[in-house]
């Protein structure tokens, strides 16, 4: 339920091309062939009453309130369930339905708590409407009778409460979690009058397979499943139309107010990526926002040693300034950079790549994508000649063939995983390509075709291999490859990957996989249709995350799986505004656009502009950054949203970089570990309190709405704006409109995009220019490729430095959990703690017996890199000789142990391969004494104890 | 800049670019990688060290860096600028 009520046409939209005309209490109506009666009426503005139909479910046909009459048919069939059909006579209202209606009423209203008053969902109840519509006046029944008005309520989930005795047994819920989640948590427990809503067997929702996505509790039309928020606080009084701030799926969500409180936040079903559904994190956990751990006041002090002083924004800024002036003074003008954050907005990161290059006057800008998906950057835009994924997250209703490799959307991108299992349950094949076993490859109504269950690290070595079988078999598409790509770069590729040494038979000694499954795969892949590569951090992070990209838009080139609906390349991106970041300019060989700083037009488009000459070398990245600070020659770094001492890999390597420097800024909305090591604190402004734009992962532009005031004076941008004017170079926006409007202004690709448009459209997918007025859905129409013809590469394998031996035997790989998101420093402050309230090691029974390790206990996880220890996890879903962990907890040192290890063409790191030895202990590591007494003093210093 | 690390990420990338079957493309590859993406930094450290004989290096960076050495020599390290008032 929503408290500003949407028009709920009670059956989803029909797809059919067709029509049908019909007649609705004498009103003619045309729909789609397929649609119900009851959304036929309701689209000539006739609501039939319902209880059981919604209009994101299919229609269930259970509660019998919205009968009607057909002329020409007998009885009084369902509206929900009754296709419309040419030529219907269908009436609504009439005595007789009227009566039928009071008397369901009657029954369901005999069984429910009297309590409408004092009820949470007052205002806001199906239940309670209805009773209104059909004009119920008294119960004939009484209300002594046997009922459900002493069933216990569930309270075991943190987020909402399941009130049993409010109950009407509509199914809602169930279906909700079945059709639009996937997950099949909730059933109809019992027969007849003792039927119940339950999670499971009986058991209660947080002991369920229950993902606490929140379908049942937007679907329940009554106080049933209620959000604890507005049981606390109130039904909300508005609402605004925003974008989720976790992850690349980038759902639209309403934040209901009540005044300047954020009641809740329900799922937009006009939300163009997330069609009405939602997860755990953006659903429920935002109150991080206003956890008291946020500093809303700017700090500054000279050593990391002495005590943060609380100073006026004036004073931060032009302290932050100098320092920086001091020291490109000091020690020339590259000894200073900035990093921007996938978390921070379209406008903000424009800002501060900007900031970098016109103020700074160098190029020392990098972004958090460096670290997850630079290598999709690099290889997508060598290949097909744009550095993002192909298409629309709809895309998937076309598919035919879904082929996941090293990626776990359940987790990591769980609204558009509840897509693709719908299109999985409706008969679509499945590849996955893991060295785990994820929640993908087999569950409820679900199960992969194929599970290429590989080593770690061994992404090449499959994908050419695949290729070989394509190649080698003759299922290319040789049209679409002479018309659309470059036949000598096809032809080289060809020779290669048809190599002897590229079979699956050759590769299954790398990979571990079958050869057969492989061939079965390539073949699934290449003729079953429409099929799609979906694929994550587990292709990119590796010293070989470019050629596996480039391997990728091989494989889809190759068999034409390109430039239409159903097909196509698609990165999972992590955060939710990774692409948005990358578009903007925010690596230090790239202007907005991703145009090289070497081209003449493009730097000289920007210094028109801005008034400014630019450098024409490329900056230092991340990892150059922390090299050059230890090496002496980087000493000033502004963070804005950051926390690379937590999320780059080496630790130790990291902190030891950003003690060596001289002034760090970190704009942030918590003290994060980063922030530890800092000089200037600038408080920080969360999605909630500001305004911009986020691109996710299917380049959708979407607004982030201000609904509340920045906590700590300033939105994020402003800050930016400060501090350059404080550098002597002017900024003088009033809004995040106008930045956009400059980024329209010299960015081809986002010539059309404004905020008067967003308002309009709702989102926008780039490019979007004089060609595409309203964006781009798919990209590379009918092979058009944006660098013309497609490009092929070959793809070696070369197996990472990071092996295996007898003092390290196995390989870590990292990765995240559904309730937590990246560092955790969002979700770490909500009750998301319930479900993951620690870093634990998985690792598969045969090496845990081997090493007498016992679930549950302490382990020591030594690399080449460092220790940490953890909790150990015995589970089957890793393989032997592979151990996992996630790194949302900074006290777990997960990157202590991964090494610099990185891609060759980016340098994003090799997350996914540590060479580790793992063996019981009975102490913290050295570095977690050391974490625990460093991050005790920073809260000493900041005036907190921990 | 840690010049081994550096040694690391040049071969990576001659490794990439030898097994295309155009050699003056791999090569052309190698150098333009480097240009294009590494800071004037890195690329002095790496080219001074071939001039002192480029120990560790793969002979495809060393090659590629012989062919494009012109390109790949940055502009003299910019002078402390002047602070702003």
């Amino acid at each position: 339920m929503t408290a500003i009520h949407d028009i709920d046409f009670g059956t989803p939209r029909s797809l059919a091309t067709g029509t049908v005309t019909l007649t609705i209490d004498g009103i003619p109506v045309t729909v789609p062939s397929g649609t119900s009666v009851m959304r036929a009426a309701a689209e000539a503005g006739i609501t039939v009453p319902k209880l059981c139909a919604t209009d994101s479910l299919e229609p269930f046909g259970s509660c019998r309130l919205c009968l009607v009459e057909i002329e020409g048919r007998r009885g009084t069939p369902a509206s929900c369930t009754t296709p419309a059909e040419e030529g219907m006579k269908v009436t609504t209202q009439n005595g007789k339905l009227a009566k039928l209606r009071r008397g369901v009423m009657e029954l369901y209203i005999s069984d429910h708590p009297l309590d409408c008053l004092t009820c949470a969902a007052n205002g806001d109840c199906e239940l309670q409407d209805m009773a209104g519509a059909v004009g119920l006046r008294e119960v004939r029944y009484g209300y002594e009778g046997e009922n459900h008005l002493k069933a216990e309520k569930d309270t075991s989930n943190p987020y909402f409460t399941f009130d049993p005795s409010k109950c009407i047994v509509c199914s809602r819920c169930v279906r909700a979690c079945d059709e639009i989640q996937g997950t099949f948590a909730l059933t109809i427990a019992g027969r007849g009058f003792g039927s119940v809503v339950s999670p499971g067997p009986l058991e209660p929702f947080m002991d369920s397979e229950c993902v606490s996505c929140g379908a049942c509790v937007q679907a329940c039309p009554t106080a049933t499943l209620m959000e604890n928020t507005v049981i606390e606080a109130g039904t909300p009084e508005r609402e605004v139309v925003t974008t989720c701030a976790y992850c690349g799926v980038g759902c639209s969500f309403k934040a209901e107010m009540r005044g300047a409180e954020v009641v809740r936040m329900t799922p937009n079903k006009d939300g163009h990526a997330n069609h009405g559904h939602s997860c755990v994190k953006g659903r429920f956990a935002w109150g991080y926002a206003t956890h008291p751990d946020r500093i809303t006041r700017p700090m500054i002090r000279k050593k990391i040693t002495d005590p943060w002083r609380e100073v006026s924004w004036e004073e931060a800024i032009s302290y932050a300034a100098g320092e920086f002036k001091r020291i490109q003074a000091q020690y020339g003008r590259d000894a200073v950079g900035a990093i921007n954050s996938s978390r921070c907005t379209n406008e903000e990161t424009y800002l501060v790549q900007k900031l970098v290059r016109a103020a700074f006057g160098n190029n020392n800008i990098d972004t958090c994508a460096r670290v997850c998906h630079s290598p999709t950057g690099y290889g997508l835009k060598q290949t097909l000649g744009e550095s993002a994924g192909t298409q629309a997250f709809d895309s998937i209703r076309h598919c035919d063939v879904v082929f996941v490799i090293g990626a776990n959307p359940t987790d990591g991108h769980p609204v558009f995983a509840s897509a693709m299992k719908r299109r999985l349950r409706e008969g679509a094949k499945l590849i996955v390509a893991d060295p785990r076993k994820i929640d993908l490859v087999e569950g409820p109504h679900l199960k992969a075709d194929y599970h290429l269950k590989l080593r770690p690290g061994t992404n090449v070595a499959l994908v050419t291999a695949l290729a070989h079988v394509i190649v080698t078999e003759g299922l290319t598409d040789e049209r679409f490859i002479r018309e659309h790509c470059e036949v000598p770069s096809f032809e080289q590729w060809k020779a290669f990957v048809a190599r002897p040494e590229n079979s699956p038979e050759a590769m299954a000694e790398v990979t571990g996989v079958p050869a057969e499954m492989v061939r079965g795969a390539a073949r699934l892949y290449a003729t079953g249709g429409n099929a799609a590569i979906y694929y994550g951090l587990g292709v990119t992070e590796h010293s070989q995350g470019s050629t596996a990209v480039l391997g990728i838009a091989n494989l889809a080139m190759a068999t034409g799986n390109i430039g239409r609906e159903g097909v196509g390349v698609n990165p999972l991106r992590g955060q939710n505004n990774v692409q948005g970041s990358c578009d903007m300019g925010s690596f230090p060989h790239e202007l907005p656009g991703y145009r090289h700083v070497l081209e003449d037009d493009t730097r000289g488009s920007f210094e028109k502009a801005w008034g400014v000459s630019l450098e024409r070398e490329p900056g230092l990245r991340i990892p150059n950054m922390f090299e050059a600070a230890i090496e002496g020659s980087f000493k000033g770094l502004y963070c804005q949203g950051e926390d690379i001492a937590q999320s780059d890999p080496n630790t130790q390597h990291v902190t030891a970089a950003l003690t060596s420097m001289e002034c760090i800024v970190v704009q942030d909305i918590f003290l994060n570990e980063t922030a530890k090591f800092a000089h200037v604190f600038f408080p920080g402004s969360s999605f909630l309190e500001k305004n911009g734009t986020f691109t996710n992962a299917e380049r959708r532009i979407s607004p982030v709405r201000k609904v509340m005031p920045p906590l700590g004076g300033k939105e994020d941008w402003e800050v930016t704006v400060a501090l350059s004017n404080a550098l002597g170079y002017p900024m003088n926006y009033t809004h995040p409109s106008e930045i956009m409007d400059e980024i329209a202004r010299l960015t081809p690709t986002f010539t059309g995009v404004s905020y008067e448009k967003l308002d309009r459209l709702g989102s926008i997918q780039w490019p979007c220019n004089d060609e595409a007025p309203e964006g781009t859905p798919t990209m590379h129409q009918d092979g058009h490729f944006v660098r013309g013809k497609g490009k092929f590469f070959v793809t070696e394998y070369i197996p990472t430095a990071e092996r295996v031996n007898s003092r390290y035997p196995l390989i870590l790989t990292t990765g995240r959990i559904l309730s937590q998101y990246n560092v955790g420093a969002q979700t770490r402050r909500t009750a998301n703690v319930d479900w993951h309230e620690e870093d634990r090691l998985e690792i598969h029974p045969h090496d845990a017996e081997d090493r007498g390790i016992r679930d549950g206990e302490w382990v020591g996880i030594v690399s080449r890199a460092g220790e940490t220890t953890l909790r150990a996890k015995i589970t089957e879903r890793v393989q032997p000789g592979v151990v996992y962990t996630t790194f949302h907890h900074p006290e777990s040192g997960a990157n202590v142990i991964t090494t610099e290890n990185s891609d060759w063409a980016t340098n994003c790191p090799e997350y996914k391969v540590t060479a580790v030895q793992v063996s019981p202990v009975f102490h913290t590591s050295e570095w977690q004494n050391r974490f625990r007494k460093f991050t005790q003093e920073q809260l000493a210093l900041l005036g907190k104890q921990h | 800049m840690d010049l081994h690390h550096l040694i690391d990420m040049a071969n990576q990338i001659g490794n990439f670019h030898r097994s295309f079957p155009d050699h003056a493309e791999a090569l052309k590859g190698t150098a333009m990688h480097i240009r294009r993406s590494w800071e004037p930094r890195m690329r002095r450290v790496l080219l001074d060290h071939i001039d002192a004989g480029g120990d560790g290096l793969v002979p495809i960076v060393l090659e590629a860096v012989a062919a494009y050495r012109k390109e790949l020599t940055p502009p003299p390290a910019p002078a402390p600028a002047p602070a702003k008032s």
